[in-house]
């Protein structure tokens, strides 16, 4: 058989193109550092040196432990999933979350307790605050969605992801850019554009790897074998696309130089701000709504083994969902130096938000049309319809913010922060979680260890966010209430101290529900752990299935 | 559903074909930015200009980018909405204009602590000083973190220049000779009783020059940081501006 090796090995033009490719970068970058104007850019070349070479050793690696052929499309008329970047990506998932509630549960307790800054720059609220909205949003609810939609594209297009390195190459250089952004702002390199701080480096570095991500993900999509297009991948589509446009418009900058991390966005004042809030409002409405819908609308099914509840509602409240959430950005800017008539086109746009964010959630619970029992019995359906119903109150709430009168009172108060955490900790946490729940035990092929494990991570995590957005609706209305609160005399009643004073109880509070969902969350890793690892050993006695 | 013209078969197309629905996705999204943001370039509103208003000084600059980079943003502000209460406890609200020369634009979103649009002139340097180094000391109930590395590093203002060069790319009118003082303007307005800071001010009107953190002979971050502070909402004098003008 030895001599009958047909096929002679060679490596692909995507290996040797891709490892040329990181060759350039590694040498670029060590010029770039030996150059750099900072030690804090400096390090981040190397970080990208070091990121490169380990790429070009990872491919040539590879190259010798595979076999010559190409990995086979499908294997007996069925398709050869690539499982493996799906895998990788839901592990880092629950890292990145863990590491992102920790983070969150430390600036509330700095917010109560100031000391706990430490007078340390790298620590302090203003680096933290960022490094948490980030861990969170793009590195958790980032990785959870790469990892659903690369395994939902496959399964609902029945074909093998498309790409050999290219897959690995988006979730790893996501991951990369996760990197490099965090410490950016653990010292201090930031463009201050909220939740698109990293600098352009990071920027430029990201759009690569979001450009691969839309080709795998389309080109997937075009090797399908089913002749619809899933609504899920809908959905997905909308998010990577509509990501892609929001973050070139957002990040338009130009650096000080190649050698400088500080570069300077090219819109300023009002146009500035309204570009930010059509790109802020947007990564709520696209990466935290529509790409979680798109987990809805597989794993919710999936789990409850009942088809989507209306097919029609689904496509409209997709392309209503999609057109009306674009314009809702200005209701950030209400009472600014933004023009009124931007102000009212927003928030009537909002209102309207409201209709089709509905939609979504009956369609999602109505799912469970004659399998509401197994909401006793399965935990992790448990936990997904609570996030449905979770995203229907938060998106019923958004509209109700977004009103003027009502903003004038709970804008810069902690009542927006409330609110973002209810769609934040119900929807997209406990929908995340529900999915990764049901992958682990998919990918792993194994039972998942406790599903008692998963009713307590369910319970825990539940008090803790009514314990948080409680707080935070009593805090941010008090506060509001204070701020305009005037004497009989006509003075304004409260110095601004006094209203931060008022607020101490509260911010305890919040960190007890924070602290909550952080245990909900480690009990969580813990039991994938259990699953992907088990402690009991299989019994040795069952032998292998003969080859032949 | 069943014939051949249903709306929802027309849907077919699109859910059949990638390329299409990514189009279709594309011309949806496409709407509200651009209904919302392109008229901002164009509207008096937003483009109009205010007696006063300049681009920062190279200190000023030198020390937003410090205010950026310890993310002040985030709990601070910097924009005084058309409010009463507002109004009456920061002062005039913002205007455009007065953010025109800001890349990027520091509105902020939450107060964790007041707005800062025009706390230039509300307080002491020496109040200043004693605030970053040690918020509690001044404000006893004060929830800010302490910010001792800025007294203790010197500005790094070796690249001002090129940053100034960048922004005047970007439309911000920053003169030849302003980007070739850039430097020496740096050590005037860090300097009391500086002996160019007449030149500092015909180049930069209004601008202060001092040892804003009282440490003659070095100038640190909190020099520059503390220079900015006190020229935030101070360039537009309110008596002479005239409320009405963009008024159609």
């Amino acid at each position: 058989m030895a001599q009958s090796n047909a096929a002679a090995k060679y490596m692909t033009v995507g290996e040797g193109g891709t490892a040329a490719a990181f060759v350039v970068l590694a040498f670029f970058a060590i010029v770039v550092a030996a150059k750099a104007y900072t030690p804090e850019y400096a390090f981040h070349a190397y970080l990208f040196a070091a990121g490169s070479i380990a790429a070009v050793f990872a491919i040539v690696n590879r190259y010798f432990e595979r076999p010559a052929e190409p990995v086979p499309l499908t294997i007996d008329g069925k398709p050869n999933y690539n499982m493996g970047p799906v895998k990788v990506a839901t592990l880092l998932s629950v890292f990145w979350g863990i590491a992102g509630f920790l983070v969150g549960l430390w600036i509330a307790l700095e917010l109560a307790f100031p000391a706990l800054n430490l007078d340390l720059s790298f620590i302090s609220f203003g680096r933290l605050r960022p490094l948490h909205t980030s861990a969170v949003i793009f590195a958790f609810g980032g990785n959870v969605l790469l990892a659903t939609s690369m395994y939902v594209v496959q399964r609902t297009s029945r074909a093998r992801l498309v790409g050999d390195i290219a897959p690995w190459f988006v979730v790893l250089g996501y991951n990369f850019f996760i990197v490099i952004a965090g410490t950016g702002y653990l010292l201090g390199i930031t463009q201050s554009k909220e939740y698109a701080e990293p600098e352009w480096y990071a920027d430029l570095w990201l759009t690569v790897v979001w450009v691969v991500y839309l080709l795998v993900f389309l080109g997937t999509i075009m090797r399908r074998s089913e002749p619809h297009i899933y609504v899920a991948n809908w959905f997905y589509l909308a998010f990577i696309l509509t990501i892609a446009v929001l973050h070139l418009g957002n990040n338009a900058a130009v650096p000080v130089s190649l050698f400088s991390p500080k570069s300077y966005i090219v819109w300023s004042g009002v146009q500035d701000a309204m570009v930010q809030w059509w790109y802020g409002h947007n990564a709520v409405g696209f990466f935290l709504t529509a790409g979680f819908l798109g987990i809805m609308y597989y794993f919710i099914p999936k789990r409850a083994e009942r088809p989507i509840y209306s097919y029609r509602l689904s496509i409209i409240h997709f392309w209503a969902l999609i057109f009306l959430y674009i314009w809702a950005g200005p209701h950030h800017l209400h009472y600014t130096a933004l023009p009124d008539w931007t102000q009212t086109l927003g928030m009537t746009f909002s209102i309207m938000l409201w209709m089709p964010s509905w939609g979504g959630m009956i369609n999602g619970l109505m799912t469970l049309s004659g399998a509401w029992d197994k909401l006793r019995t399965d935990p992790v359906l448990r936990m997904m319809v609570l996030s449905v119903a979770f995203y229907g109150m938060s998106t019923f709430e958004g509209p109700v913010m977004s009103i003027k009168a009502v903003n004038s009172l709970s804008h810069y108060t902690d009542w927006t922060i409330g609110h973002v955490h209810s769609g934040a900790l119900g929807w997209v946490g406990f929908v995340s979680f529900g999915a990764i729940y049901c992958l682990v035990p998919w990918l792993w092929n194994r039972p998942l260890y406790s599903l008692r494990l998963v009713s307590w991570h369910f319970w825990i995590a539940t008090i803790g966010i009514v314990i948080y957005i409680t707080s935070m609706w009593v805090a941010g209305i008090l506060q509001g209430l204070m701020w305009r609160a005037y004497t009989p005399l006509g003075f304004l009643e409260y110095s601004f101290i006094e209203t931060v004073d008022a607020m101490h109880p509260f911010y305890i509070i919040r960190a007890i529900g924070g602290a909550l969902f952080l245990v909900g969350a480690l009990i969580m890793a813990f039991n994938l752990w259990r699953t992907i690892y088990p402690q009991e050993r299989v019994s040795p006695a069952v032998s292998m299935v003969p080859a032949e | 559903m069943a014939t051949a013209t249903s709306l929802w078969q027309r849907h077919w197309i699109l859910e059949r074909n990638s390329i299409l629905l990514l189009l279709g996705i594309l011309i949806v999204i496409a709407f509200g930015g651009l209904v919302e943001v392109v008229p901002l370039f164009y509207l008096r509103s937003t483009i109009e200009t205010a007696p006063g208003v300049r681009p920062y000084t190279p200190l000023e600059l030198a020390g937003r980018n410090i205010y950026v980079r310890e993310g002040c943003y985030l709990c601070h502000s910097q924009m005084i909405r058309a409010l009463r209460d507002e109004v009456e406890r920061y002062g005039h609200y913002s205007l455009a204009a007065e953010s025109m020369y800001d890349h990027p634009f520091q509105w902020g979103s939450k107060r964790n602590g007041p707005d800062l649009a025009r706390v230039g002139g509300k307080y002491s340097d020496d109040w200043h000083r004693d605030h970053l180094m040690d918020p509690r000391s001044v404000v006893p109930g004060s929830i800010m973190p302490a910010y001792p590395w800025l007294f203790s590093t010197d500005l790094d203002f070796s690249h001002i220049a090129e940053h100034m060069r960048v922004q005047s790319l970007l439309g911000v009118p920053y003169s030849q000779d302003m980007i070739a003082n850039a430097a020496a303007d740096v050590r005037t307005q860090a300097t009391t009783d500086a002996p160019d800071a007449a030149a500092l001010a015909k180049r930069y009107p209004k601008a202060q020059a001092r040892a804003f953190a009282g440490n003659p002979g070095r100038i640190t971050e909190a020099d520059a940081l503390i220079a900015y502070l006190q020229m935030l909402g101070t360039l537009v004098d309110f008596r002479l501006y005239d409320d009405k003008a963009n008024i159609r």
